[in-house]
């Protein structure tokens, strides 16, 4: 399989901070990647340095084969929507539309008006007058309309309603069925886009903690829910992943159970529930978690 | 779509069903990968995933450049293996459920000849 993007031991320090430390992946041509972590974890670092808006401190990045540092044939096939991007000062959202097409080669100019009307974008209002879910959704078109072989979508949704999420969604899946293409999505709501994804990175504290098939990790972790002395002698010497009780109940996420395991737990009388994407996300990036566990 | 089982066989089990209950008819044609995919709102590649668990069964099957339809047959073979399963899908359960609330099984055969004469 053709990789789009190959990383090697790529850090990134500011002083004496490590925003990303010593990661190496790869990422599949044509699949959709969610790139998740906690605030601060590096995200948004890391996709800088995918598309040579930051400089790394050590390590190789080639996207589509070459470097992406001041490389123009790269960047044309790359499209990165932030969550805080700048337009100039007296733009209105038709001159992001008249401009954008400069930048991509395959720029669908029907698909962003279907686009803008989807999300009932006012064409004509100043920028600064606009909501600050308006202005994200001038970021989710262009991302979408560029149809670059490599979109990266940081946070893209700030403000933006319910509604139009689940718009911004299904034109994704839609026209990514339509026109494959390799996208990376950095977001918080993992429970909205968890079933969009088809590959997951978690990024924890600037180290690439998960690189793994969405579908892998989905099964990844299960509940077991019951007596205390009855989930302890179930578990026995499992990993635990994250730990609750209450009186004489005990709640212990564990490792994925075979079939026959899971008949054993059933039999004991325990009840397995499963652990969704985020809530796996939240137990192995949540710091109390580590330190209980270290403590233990 | 829920978290207890992998999505692709929950997509595998909705076509499933849709042929046991006809909404998807012997010979007829099966929406495409992109249409499942858009419709359960999930990424293609899951959607394939669970599609080619009902080719690789025989349930579904290609025609080149046309697209997949629903083989002559599946029903009746669906129903079958359902029916194979549904012993411990069902009855199981039921039995450990009664037994943690002391109902025993004339009591059990009774409320089940119930419930049937009533529906």
């Amino acid at each position: 399989m053709t990789s789009t993007i190959e990383v090697n031991n790529l850090s990134k320090h500011f002083g004496k901070v490590k925003a990303v430390n010593d990661v190496s992946f790869t990422v599949a041509e044509n699949k959709i990647y969610g790139l998740l972590g906690r605030n601060g974890a590096g995200k948004t670092t890391l996709m800088q340095l995918l598309t040579g808006q930051e400089f790394a401190s050590s390590g190789t990045i080639s996207l589509f084969g070459q470097s992406p540092v001041e490389n123009a044939k790269v960047l044309q096939n790359t499209c990165f929507i932030k969550e805080s991007q700048r337009y100039p000062e007296d733009f209105r959202p038709k001159d992001v539309f008249k401009t954008a097409p400069w930048f991509f080669a395959n720029w669908d100019q029907e698909f962003a008006e279907r686009l803008i009307a989807d999300f009932r974008l006012p064409l004509d209002r100043r920028i600064k007058k606009l909501s600050r879910g308006q202005l994200s959704s001038i970021g989710v078109i262009v991302g979408l309309a560029s149809r670059a072989p490599l979109t990266f979508f940081d946070e893209p949704y700030l403000g933006l309603d319910a509604v139009a999420r689940q718009i911004f969604y299904d034109r994704l899946l839609e026209d990514y069925a339509n026109h494959p293409r390799t996208v990376i999505l950095s977001t918080h709501l993992i429970d909205e886009v968890a079933n969009l994804l088809e590959h997951v990175l978690v990024i924890d504290d600037g180290n690439l903690l998960i690189n793994e098939d969405a579908e892998t990790l989905r099964n990844r972790a299960t509940t077991v829910v019951g007596m205390k002395t009855a989930v302890e002698a179930f578990i026995g010497n499992r990993e635990i992943l994250h730990r609750d009780g209450i009186g004489g109940l005990s709640s212990v996420t564990v490792g994925g159970l075979s079939e026959s395991e899971r008949r054993d737990a059933h039999a004991a009388g325990l009840e397995l529930s499963p652990v969704s994407l985020q809530q796996l996300i939240i137990q192995l990036t949540r710091t109390e978690t580590k330190e209980f566990e270290a403590s233990a | 779509m829920d978290d207890s089982r992998p999505i692709f066989a929950q997509v595998a089990e909705n076509i499933e069903n849709d042929i046991i209950s006809g909404a998807l008819p012997e010979e007829g044609q099966a929406p495409s990968i992109n249409e499942f995919a858009a419709f359960y709102r999930i990424n293609p590649a899951t959607a394939l995933k669970g599609v080619n668990v009902l080719v690789d069964a025989g349930i579904l099957y290609k025609k080149r450049g046309i697209g997949m339809f629903v083989a002559a047959g599946a029903q009746e073979q669906l129903k079958s293996t359902r029916r194979d399963k549904f012993s411990s899908e069902y009855v199981r359960p039921i039995l450990a459920e009664a037994e943690k609330l002391g109902i025993d099984s004339t009591q059990l055969t009774q409320m089940i000849a119930k419930e049937a004469n009533n529906s």
